[in-house]
């Protein structure tokens, strides 16, 4: 499933990110395997999107959104 | 180990938004200047402080998320930790927020590795403890092996501390990060964060944030919108009236001292260059003043909320399709007022591509300077009639000017977003901060520095040219002796005369004559030069009275047809040059010193010069 795909407040697992040209900033930012990414707001407009991403705002339009892979999270509860 | 303790040199480094500027300030005082680093429009802080009789420097690097430049400016400002830089500091201070420790110690783990001494400053704890987050100092410091002080730079805390373990044993930061010297390795930097931080790091349980409440409204499809546009109303308000007061305080304290120059010295060339030449050039940098400081105000509050990132978020859709950025809003609204502040305000905006655009379209939002000019070209060519009884032609005149400068920004700026390649990755992947309350000492700093910057470098140029435009209008050649000079009472004699002359044959297809070809060049000062001067070359004693020089031009008529002069079309025509064209010396400069490259103000003088040319022609064409 891709991080542009979500739903509203869904807390996702990161699996990976699709080669493109801001890969490198997205990991640094913090869009690592294994990270936990909610959707939190969306632009008036439908875009851009912002994520809470392991505690933290951080917001990217929908077509740098696509590149991520995510997974629900499954161990809610740890 | 141990450094030499005088000439000790610090950097501070972090990501944006982690507290870096406050700590600066706190550290330094006043006792701080900003230069460009060489080549490039970035700034470099740098500034001292005292201990132990030694000074120290304190230069403040860029915010930024890594190590890895992601674009030319960044690159410059990162140079400073590359091995063996000359310039390499002796001592990294690394500001973390305690908030969000794990991305704000990825940039730290790439700095860790550059061999420097480094100081780790925990700081905003008390934020994170409100939000259930402990973080264990003494841990930290034991597996890092390098001094971790706790601070909070909004109140000054933990400064001494912080002082202390900048100048007692230097240690560097010995917890590795990555196996191997390979800097590519994101994964493995954030694994071994994560277990340092599972050491260090207590989360209970999470409390919502005050951001968490109030951003669903100020991000809202209506309350957004609302909310920004009554933004905007009270900053754009702000400088247009606020500045009003100390702007008529200054125009009157200059022609005081002109006045009073006038008195004094004796009536020769020295006296003429000094009140038309220096004391005027010198007003006109001065009266920007209030308009600038109070425009960098709003913008600090903005931007120190964390209001700003908001905007950028709301706007990015409706403004991407212009090549502009969400934060080109408000450089834009400003340039109703002024583009030298408008301009200015552009630093805000990181992506160059979008900076560089805003920079080059700004001047076509009608700023207050045009308005003298439509005024007296509006009272030639409209009659007192209303539409529908209560609309004033005059007034709908006005607000058609208004709106075509707009219409023409937006186009110029879709234009160039085709014509400018883009120097760096288009993206918009941005950290929205918390909101928290502005820090008035930051911002009073702010827009200290970017009065001052503007009073130095920018003043430089409009002194120089008001100086030239003096010449030029004062002085003018012997009869039949091209290279030879004389004084001129008269401004048809004078060189800016003569210039209206030869351009004359130019500027006659738009339907101008030479004596507004002078007016043309005067009035590259600043734009309501255009109203002094048409009063000096028909001769109305008081430069303020409208209604005189209006009844001197719709009098004169044509010596050949006998048709006036001033005619619908000319007037018209007159009113579209000055909607478009570049006669704003003072923008000029400050396009100047914000791109530190020639190339960007002549571009923005050839095409505004151009589209007001090709306008004025069509619009004389159609009404003749």
């Amino acid at each position: 499933m891709l991080l542009s795909e979500i739903d509203l407040g869904v807390k996702m697992s990161i699996t990976g990110i699709e080669p493109c040209a801001f890969k490198e900033k997205l990991m640094e930012m913090g869009c690592i395997p294994g990270a936990s990414i909610t959707l939190t707001m969306i632009a008036p407009m439908g875009d851009p999107l912002a994520f809470n991403l392991e505690g933290y705002c951080l917001s990217m339009r929908r077509s740098e959104a696509k590149y991520i892979i995510v997974e629900p999270k499954l161990d809610e509860g740890k | 180990m141990k450094v030499n303790r005088s000439n000790l040199v610090v950097a501070l480094s972090g990501n944006p938004n982690c507290g870096k500027t406050s700590l600066f300030n706190h550290l330094t005082g006043l006792q701080q200047k900003i230069s460009n680093i060489p080549g490039t429009t970035i700034e470099r802080k740098s500034g001292w402080y005292t201990y132990d009789n030694d000074k120290i420097q304190l230069i403040d690097t860029p915010g930024t998320y890594s190590i890895k430049p992601k674009s030319k400016d960044e690159e410059a400002a990162l140079e400073l930790f590359q091995p063996n830089h000359s310039e390499a500091p002796d001592v990294i201070v690394y500001v973390a927020d305690a908030q969000n420790l794990k991305r704000h110690l990825f940039y730290f783990s790439q700095l860790a590795e550059r061999n420097i001494p480094m100081v780790l400053a925990i700081n905003m704890l008390d934020i994170s403890k409100a939000q259930g987050i402990e973080v264990n100092t003494n841990r930290l410091q034991k597996e890092l092996g390098i001094p971790v002080v706790e601070t909070n730079a909004r109140k000054g805390i933990g400064l001494t501390q912080l002082k202390e373990a900048i100048h007692g044993q230097q240690f560097k930061c010995h917890y590795s990060f990555t196996d191997t010297s390979d800097n590519d390795q994101i994964i493995q930097r954030y694994n071994r964060i994560d277990s340092l931080l599972e050491k260090v790091l207590t989360q209970k349980t999470k409390n919502a944030l005050f951001t968490e409440k109030i951003d669903p409204i100020l991000t809202h499809p209506v309350w957004g919108y609302l909310i920004f546009i009554g933004v905007l109303l009270v900053v754009f308000q702000s400088v247009f009236m606020l500045a009003e007061y100390p702007m008529t305080l200054i125009e009157s304290g200059f022609d005081l001292a002109g006045n009073a120059l006038l008195d004094i010295l004796p009536n020769n060339w020295i006296r003429s260059l000094l009140v038309n030449g220096i004391v005027a050039g010198l007003a006109g940098v001065v009266v920007f003043i209030p308009q600038i400081a109070i425009l960098f105000f709003f913008m600090g509050i903005m931007e120190d909320t964390g209001y700003m990132s908001r905007v950028s978020f709301i706007m990015d859709k409706i403004l991407r399709g212009l090549g502009l950025s969400g934060k080109s809003v408000v450089p834009l609204i400003s340039g109703v007022a002024c583009a030298i502040p408008a301009i200015m305000a552009t630093r805000n905006i990181e992506n160059w591509k979008d900076r560089i655009i805003t920079i080059l379209v700004t001047p076509l939002m009608s700023c207050s300077a045009r308005l003298p000019v439509y005024t007296l070209l509006i009272s030639i060519a409209v009659p007192d009639t209303y539409v529908l009884g209560v609309i004033s032609l005059k007034g709908l005149l006005l607000l058609a000017m208004y709106l075509i400068g707009t219409i023409g920004t937006v186009v110029a700026a879709v234009i160039f977003k085709f014509i400018i390649k883009q120097k760096s990755l288009n993206y918009f992947i941005m950290e929205l901060p918390i909101y928290h309350s502005p820090r008035w000492k930051n911002i009073g700093y702010q827009v200290w520095s970017k009065s001052l910057s503007f009073v130095k470098e920018a003043g430089k140029v409009i002194l120089i040219v008001s100086v030239v435009l003096w010449f030029l209008a004062s002085y003018g050649p012997k009869s039949e002796k091209a290279f030879s000079i004389q004084e001129t009472q008269n401004l048809e004699e004078s060189y800016a005369g003569k210039f209206g002359k030869v351009i004359e044959p130019a500027i006659k297809p738009i339907g101008f004559n030479w004596k507004i070809g002078i007016a043309l060049l005067t009035s590259f000062a600043a734009r309501e030069v255009f109203v002094g001067t048409m009063s000096t070359i028909y001769s109305v004693d008081d430069e303020e009275d409208v209604i005189n020089i209006r009844k001197e031009m719709m009098a004169e008529r044509d010596p050949i047809t006998n048709k006036p002069v001033y005619s619908l079309a000319v007037v018209l025509s007159l009113m579209i040059f000055y909607a478009f064209a570049m006669q704003c010396m003072s923008t000029l400069a400050v396009v100047y010193k914000e791109t530190k490259s020639i190339k960007w103000p002549l571009i923005q003088l050839g095409y505004m010069t151009a589209l007001a040319y090709v306008s004025s022609f069509i619009v004389f064409n159609l009404f003749r």
